[in-house]
């Protein structure tokens, strides 16, 4: 599942809306994440996780700046993610069922937000797109 | 078995009292054929899927989408007897339609993403959370029958 000219394209686009509210989209996204899918706060248990707090907003920003970087380099999505896929196999071993909770919390969260944007084109690409991201932050697992 | 707390009803039954179930049921299953390209199969009958406008303006997609979430709002009707509820359904799907029951997990995160566009901050952190309870709810149940 290879992404097009015209996926990339898309996933610009809805880069360049969510971009403008990236660190709240990011914190809105995993605490969806938390409340939907309780079992994932089980990687987290030396944060605070309430709502509105410092760890939370970091953390958030945290990973949806590295999806920014994603999408900036995505024609070299395997080498510039390169990195955070050794840190997510050696390090956090995150159960990779977790990858599409997140990316579904992710697509929720750009939903509510711009969903004048958010067709169903875009909706396809960015699910494409989430999906690459998570075989490859996945990839080095075993 | 899946229970709502007396919040997690509430919220369901708000937010489903405002969704126009033709257009909703329309948009989520005109987005799974987009997204999910090859849930195509079991639509071979539909005629233009060609494209996504195609697939959204199509009136066997809208009419078919329309009558599965009329079929959600008796889930919603019934949230302490989802597995009574879809009992007919859930042969019907296995043993007449053919159904992969992960398609059903598709189209409910689908629908979910579809009223979250719809409802934006009003579809909270928790009525996200007591609806993919409800959509889990509903693919279990229209899995239960399979054999």
């Amino acid at each position: 599942m290879s992404l097009t000219k015209t996926d990339k394209a898309l996933i610009a686009a809805i880069w360049a809306k969510v971009s403008t509210q990236a660190d709240s989209i990011g914190t809105e996204a995993l605490e969806r994440l938390f409340v939907s899918y309780p079992q994932t706060k089980t990687y987290f248990p030396h944060f605070d996780l309430h709502h509105g707090s410092a760890q939370l907003r970091g953390h958030g920003s945290k990973v949806i700046g590295a999806i920014g970087d994603a999408v900036k380099d995505i024609d070299n999505l395997e080498s510039s993610l390169s990195k955070l896929s050794e840190l997510h196999a050696y390090i956090l071993r995150v159960d990779p069922v977790n990858f599409k909770l997140l990316s579904h919390t992710i697509l929720v969260t750009i939903a509510a937000h711009f969903p004048a944007e958010f067709t169903a084109e875009a909706h396809a690409a960015w699910d494409k797109f989430l999906t690459k991201v998570s075989a490859i932050l996945t990839e080095k697992y075993r | 078995m899946v229970h709502f707390t007396a919040e997690e009803k509430n919220a369901i039954t708000t937010i489903w009292g405002k969704v126009n179930v033709e257009e909703t049921g329309g948009e989520a299953l005109g987005r799974l054929l987009v997204v999910y390209p090859w849930t195509q199969r079991f639509f071979d009958s539909f005629g233009n899927l060609s494209s996504a406008s195609a697939i959204l303006g199509n009136p066997k997609v809208k009419a078919h989408g329309k009558k599965v979430l009329t079929s959600f709002g008796d889930a919603v009707k019934n949230l302490d007897n989802l597995k009574g509820t879809f009992s007919k359904l859930s042969e019907l799907h296995c043993d007449k339609l053919h159904v992969d029951p992960e398609n059903f997990r598709l189209l409910g995160n689908v629908l979910v993403i579809v009223m979250a566009a719809h409802f934006n901050k009003e579809f909270t952190p928790e009525v996200q959370a007591a609806f993919q309870k409800l959509v889990t709810g509903v693919a279990n149940a229209l899995a239960h029958k399979y054999h």
